[in-house]
């Protein structure tokens, strides 16, 4: 596949999920189950996300300056820092231990 | 509360919520270009697909794996946006009927906008919220991609930058509003360490997938959940919105 290809069938998959949210007649997909799954699912993956992102390298596991980086990002975010500041202070930190010669 | 007093709340929250988001447009913008994508290929993201999770999620494995990791990347960003559907039931009462209005509303129906919306106390009010919230983000996130993408291809060399890293964060802000309650909480664990474990054991994009499966053997039996006959879809059981909500505090 080309990234245009990838793009535009991905964008049109998620596009249609919600369009089809909007044809659903509201009881069937709103069992406690289905919706429970959802938000959980949406969860599962922004968690591997965070882990792939972090550790990942290609196929192995490295770890480098994105780890202080994010434990730096997981304490703002507990003390409910914006959200802007955070992503900045989290390629701060990677960049200057970078710059430092303190890590890869 | 008066109806005038309402309407202006729906507008405040819309404007709060809506320009803090967008401002995160950039670093959208910026690590696409970091990714392996054109200008081009990040704004026709924002425009069309717009959600930003499953945005992040596409050019993170398109990131790792490059295009041969397309399927897996499809697979990801399509879960990802699993939970807007389950919005648009939500908001469809709240959108009213005609399907012009509802084709329109389909597309901006996001974490955002539904949070905004179901805020409200009146109907007015979740009519500007979601209305407001929706346009606002999206014309806001697709200038401010078109900006990030511009700067992230005159930087080059992003790790020097620490973009790496802040995508990392991005993700962490998105799921953070989210680990409320035990069970959230439990499958997050789960599935960073299932991801973990199958990083070298799969090609790019899967070990998202399979961590995905975490949250079907803890939600459907409900393992460590609340009990079943609470409603789950309304107003204090949606995620907050990720981003928004907390600078919004």
């Amino acid at each position: 596949m080309t990234v245009w290809q990838v793009i535009i069938v991905a964008s049109i998959a998620v596009l249609a999920i919600k369009l089809l949210g909007y044809l659903v007649p509201e009881r069937l997909l709103q069992t406690p189950t289905a919706a429970r799954t959802a938000n959980l699912t949406t969860v599962a993956l922004l968690s591997a996300l965070i882990v792939v992102q972090t550790v990942g390298a290609g196929q192995g596991l490295q770890l480098d300056a994105r780890l202080p980086a994010v434990v730096v990002a997981a304490g703002l975010f507990a003390i409910r820092t914006p959200f802007i500041v955070i992503i900045i202070a989290a390629a701060l930190v990677a960049a200057g231990l970078r710059a430092l010669g303190w890590a890869a | 509360m008066s109806a005038a007093s309402d309407r202006r709340e729906a507008w405040r929250a819309s404007w709060a919520v809506g320009l803090a988001v967008s401002a995160y447009g950039v670093s959208f913008g910026a690590l696409a270009v970091a990714s392996g994508l054109d200008v081009w290929q990040a704004c026709v993201l924002s425009a069309v697909m717009f959600s930003g999770g499953s945005q992040f999620a596409l050019i993170g494995v398109l990131a790792a794996g490059g295009a041969s990791a397309g399927p897996a990347a499809i697979a990801g960003a399509t879960l990802l946006g699993l939970r807007n559907g389950l919005y648009a039931i939500r908001v469809s009462p709240i959108v009213g009927p005609g399907w012009a209005k509802r084709l329109l509303a389909g597309h901006l129906t996001i974490d955002e906008s539904t949070a905004v919306a179901t805020a409200q106390p009146t109907l007015e009010g979740q009519r500007i919220g979601f209305w407001a919230t929706g346009a606002i983000i999206w014309i806001g996130w697709n200038l401010m991609t078109f900006a990030g993408a511009l700067v992230g291809d005159l930087l080059g060399d992003v790790s020097a930058y620490g973009l790496d890293a802040a995508a990392a964060a991005a993700f962490l802000g998105l799921v953070w509003p989210r680990l409320r309650a035990l069970q959230p909480i439990a499958v997050a664990v789960g599935a960073a360490v299932v991801a973990a474990v199958a990083i070298p054991a799969l090609p790019p994009g899967l070990p998202v997938l399979v961590a995905a499966l975490v949250a079907v053997v803890v939600g459907v039996p409900n393992l460590l959940g609340r009990p079943a006959e609470l409603p789950v879809v309304h107003h204090d059981e949606m995620p907050a919105a990720p981003d928004a909500g907390e600078s919004d505090r």
